[in-house]
C-alpha cells in the first residue's frame, strides 16, 4: 500500500520539476540507449555474418600456407621487429601446393572429401564491347569451387576435362554480366567471345556457361544494379598459366556429410605438413568453417560486450547525476522531511520515499532509453543491411540495471534524509 | 471529579552540550499536568525555554532527566521508531509556518498523517473531506497551498492535526504569521474544537492576550515555571 502511495508521491514531485527530472534522466537514457543499440547491432551483425558464413558451407575446410615462426629470431621483448632476416616472406614456386599433392590427398581420403575447391585470382576489370560493359573479377576455379560455393550453372556447361587440362580460354559468366552484355539473352551469350580488360591487358574468352548470381551479405549494395561486380570463372590452369604459377597457396575442402570437419581439418593439416617438414619458411594451416564461424562470433561477442561496458560507464555517470539531484532535492525539501517526521513518518518511510523517487527517475529513464536504443539498433542494423535482433534478455537486464542504479545511487541521499533531526529540519530556512 | 491527566511532566531537565565546557541547561525541572479536555497555554519571553518544552511535549526531543507520561504511555522508555507512531497517533501539530507540503493539494496534505498511520485510501479521503468541511475549507480541498491565504493554510493544517483524532493538539504560535483578523478566526476554531469536541489543546504563544483566552496559563521564565493561573476567559476580549 505504502509503495503505491510512494510512487504517486514520487511522480507528483517529478511533475513539479519536469525539466530537472528530464535532465537527470538524460544520463540514464543515454547510457541504456547506447548499451541496447550496440547490443542490437552487434547481435544482428553476428547472426548475419555467421549465417552467411555458414551458407558458404559449414563443412568446408580452408587450407593455406602460413609462415613459420622462428623462435630464435625473436628479440628480447618477444616481439619480432622488421629486421632483414624475419621480414614477411612471400611464398615461392617451390612452396606452393602442387596439383600432384592435391590429387594424392584426394586419393588418400576418398570417404571424407566431397569436393576440393581451388581458385586463382587474375584481377578485376571489365568486360567490354563497344559501349557495353560489365564490371568483373576474373578468377580460375576448379569444379570443386562451384560445389564449395554453391554456384549453380543456369545454362551451358562447366569446363570440359580437355579445357581444364589444356588451359583453354573459356569462361563461365554471371547472369548479371549477361544482362549487361547480351541484354539478358543467355542463348546469345553462350558461344560468344568476350573481351576482358584488366589493367589495360586484354584477353578473349569463349563463354561456355552462365551461373546464377547470388547476392551475398558481404556485398554492401552501394553500387547500382548495372555496376555490380561479378566473377568471371576460367579454368584453373588457364589462370595459373596467366599468372606464371604451377601451384596454389590455398584451397578449400568440402567434406562429405557426416564427417567431423574440425577433426578432419587436423588430419588434413598433418597430412600436408609431411610435405613441408623440411620447408624452413612455411607450414600448412587448416581450419574448418565451423570453427571459423564460432571464432568469428566469439570475437563479435567480445567486441559487443566491450563496447557495451564502455557505454555502461555512461550509466554510472548518469547514476551519479541522479544521486546529485536527489541530494539537492533533499536539501530543498528539508522542511517537508521535518514536517513528515513530526507528523509520524518513521525513518524507514522517509528512506523508502526517496529511494522510490530515485528508482522512478531511473526506471522512466531506463524505459525511454530502451525505446531509443531499440530504435537506434534497428536503424543501425538496417544501415548495415542486416536483420535487427533485439534480445528480450538485454531489455530485462537493462530495466533491472536501471532500477539497481536507482537503489544504489538513491540509498545514500535517502538515508541522509531519513536521519535528519526533525527539530533541525523544521527550523530549516 | 478531576479528569484524567493526558500530559504528565515530572522534573523535566534539558541540557545541551552535555559534558562539554559549554554545557547549557535550558529547562530546570519542569513539572506540569494537562488534563483531558483542558485548553492550556504556555507563555514566556523568547529564550525562556518555550520551544524546548514544546519539542519535549511533542516528543520531537527527549529530556535529559525527568519523566513524561503522555496519554498513559511512558514516552521516556519508548524507542525512536515507536516515538514516530506515538507522534502520529497522539499528537496533532499546528505550526506557526503551517508546514504544508507545497506540491500536494489541501486534501492530500490532510491525508498525509493517516497514510503513515496505515489507513486505507477510501477511509482517508472520507475523513479528510469531513475535516476540511469542519474547518470551512470543503470548497478548496483541491487547491495547492500556494493558492491559499495564510488563514486558509492554517485551517488546512488544523484539519491535518485532527485527522488521527489525537490526544492533544500542540499549537506552536499558530497565529504568529497571521494578521489579527485571520488570527482571530484561527483562535475561534481552536475554541470550537475545545468546546464542541472536548479536545485537549496546548497553545504555545508569546502573546498574553491570546493566553488569557485559555483555561490555564503556564508562564515560563529562564527554564522554570514561575506561575500557573486560570485564564480570564474569552469574554473579556470580545
Amino acid at each position: 500500500m505504502l509503495i503505491i502511495e510512494n510512487v504517486r508521491l514520487a511522480l507528483s514531485s517529478l511533475k513539479a520539476n519536469k525539466m530537472r527530472a528530464l535532465l537527470t534522466m538524460l544520463g540514464i537514457i543515454i547510457g541504456i540507449a547506447s548499451v541496447i543499440a550496440i547490443m542490437t547491432v552487434g547481435n544482428s551483425l553476428t547472426s548475419s555474418i555467421t549465417s552467411s558464413m555458414s551458407s558458404m558451407g559449414a563443412n568446408n575446410i580452408t587450407v593455406g600456407l602460413q609462415q613459420r615462426e622462428n623462435e630464435e629470431e625473436e628479440t628480447e621483448t618477444g616481439m619480432t621487429f622488421g629486421s632483414e632476416r624475419n621480414q614477411q616472406k612471400s611464398a615461392k614456386e617451390e612452396d606452393y601446393f602442387t596439383t600432384e599433392m592435391l590429387e594424392s590427398y584426394c586419393a588418400t581420403y576418398p570417404n571424407e572429401i566431397y569436393a576440393l575447391s581451388a581458385s586463382e585470382t587474375i584481377g578485376s576489370g571489365q568486360i567490354e564491347d563497344g559501349n557495353l560493359y560489365a564490371n568483373v573479377s576474373v578468377m580460375g576455379a576448379s569444379q570443386g569451387y562451384f560445389v564449395a560455393n554453391d554456384l549453380t550453372i543456369l545454362s551451358g556447361r562447366f569446363f570440359s576435362d580437355r579445357e581444364t587440362d589444356d588451359g583453354d580460354k573459356v569462361a563461365i559468366i554471371s547472369e548479371k554480366a549477361v544482362n549487361n552484355m547480351f541484354q539478358g539473352d543467355v542463348e546469345k551469350a553462350i558461344g560468344s567471345t568476350i573481351q576482358t580488360n584488366i589493367n589495360e591487358s586484354y584477353e578473349n574468352y569463349t563463354v561456355v556457361g552462365v551461373y546464377e548470381y547470388e547476392e551475398s551479405a558481404f556485398t554492401f549494395s552501394t553500387s547500382s544494379e548495372k555496376d555490380i561486380n561479378t566473377n568471371v570463372y576460367i579454368p584453373l590452369k588457364t589462370a595459373l598459366d596467366k599468372n606464371h604459377k604451377t601451384g596454389y597457396t590455398s584451397f578449400t575442402v568440402v567434406t562429405q556429410a557426416g564427417v567431423d570437419s574440425d577433426q578432419f581439418a587436423g588430419t588434413t593439416k598433418s597430412y600436408f605438413n609431411t610435405y613441408y617438414r623440411n620447408n624452413r619458411d612455411f607450414e600448412v594451416s587448416a581450419a574448418s568453417m565451423a570453427s571459423l564461424v564460432s571464432a568469428m562470433s566469439d570475437i563479435m561477442g567480445t567486441v559487443t560486450t566491450a563496447i557495451s561496458v564502455i557505454a555502461g560507464i555512461a550509466l554510472v555517470v548518469g547514476g551519479i547525476g541522479v544521486m546529485n539531484i536527489m541530494l539537492v532535492s533533499i536539501t530543498e525539501r528539508t522542511r517537508e522531511i521535518g514536517t513528515r517526521k513530526a507528523l509520524g513518518a518513521t525513518n524507514g518511510s522517509i528512506r523508502l520515499q526517496f529511494i522510490v523517487e530515485a528508482i522512478i527517475i531511473c526506471m522512466i529513464g531506463g524505459i525511454i532509453g530502451i525505446a531509443l536504443g531499440i530504435a537506434g539498433g534497428i536503424l543501425g542494423a538496417q544501415l548495415m543491411d542486416s536483420e535487427a535482433s533485439v534480445s528480450a534478455s538485454s531489455i530485462i537486464i537493462s530495466l533491472l540495471f536501471s532500477i539497481g542504479i536507482g537503489v544504489f545511487f538513491g540509498y545514500y541521499p535517502a538515508n541522509k534524509a531519513a536521519k535528519m533531526d526533525p527539530i533541525e529540519a523544521l527550523r530549516y530556512e | 471529579m478531576e479528569k484524567r491527566p493526558i500530559i504528565e511532566l515530572n522534573d523535566i531537565i534539558k541540557r545541551f552540550y552535555v559534558g562539554q565546557p559549554n554545557e547549557l541547561q535550558i529547562l530546570n525541572g519542569i513539572s506540569m499536568t494537562v488534563r483531558e479536555g483542558e485548553f492550556v497555554s504556555i507563555v514566556g519571553a523568547s529564550g525562556s525555554g518555550k520551544s524546548t518544552l514544546m519539542n519535549i511535549i511533542g516528543i520531537l526531543d527527549r529530556p535529559t532527566e525527568g519523566s513524561y507520561v503522555l496519554d498513559d504511555v511512558n514516552v521516556i522508555a519508548a524507542k525512536d521508531e515507536s516515538l514516530s507512531k506515538i507522534r502520529n497517533r497522539k499528537i496533532g501539530f499546528v505550526f506557526q509556518t503551517y508546514n504544508l507540503i507545497a506540491r500536494t493539494n489541501a486534501i492530500k496534505n490532510v491525508e498525509m498523517p493517516m497514510l503513515y498511520a496505515g489507513m486505507g485510501r477510501k477511509a482517508r479521503v472520507e475523513r479528510a473531506r469531513e475535516l476540511l468541511d469542519m474547518v470551512g475549507m470543503g470548497d478548496r480541498m483541491h487547491h495547492l497551498p500556494e493558492e491559499l491565504s495564510g488563514g486558509q493554510k492554517q485551517r488546512v493544517a488544523i484539519a491535518r492535526a485532527m485527522c488521527n483524532d489525537p490526544a492533544i493538539i500542540l499549537a506552536d504560535e499558530p497565529t504568529g504569521a497571521l494578521d489579527s483578523q485571520t488570527g482571530r478566526m484561527v483562535m475561534d476554531l481552536f475554541h470550537q474544537l475545545h468546546e464542541e469536541q472536548g479536545k485537549t489543546i496546548v497553545l504555545i504563544t508569546h502573546s498574553p492576550e491570546l493566553a488569557e483566552e485559555t483555561e490555564k496559563i503556564i508562564t515560563l521564565k529562564d527554564g522554570s515555571i514561575i506561575g500557573e493561573r486560570k485564564g480570564s476567559g474569552r469574554a473579556c476580549l470580545s
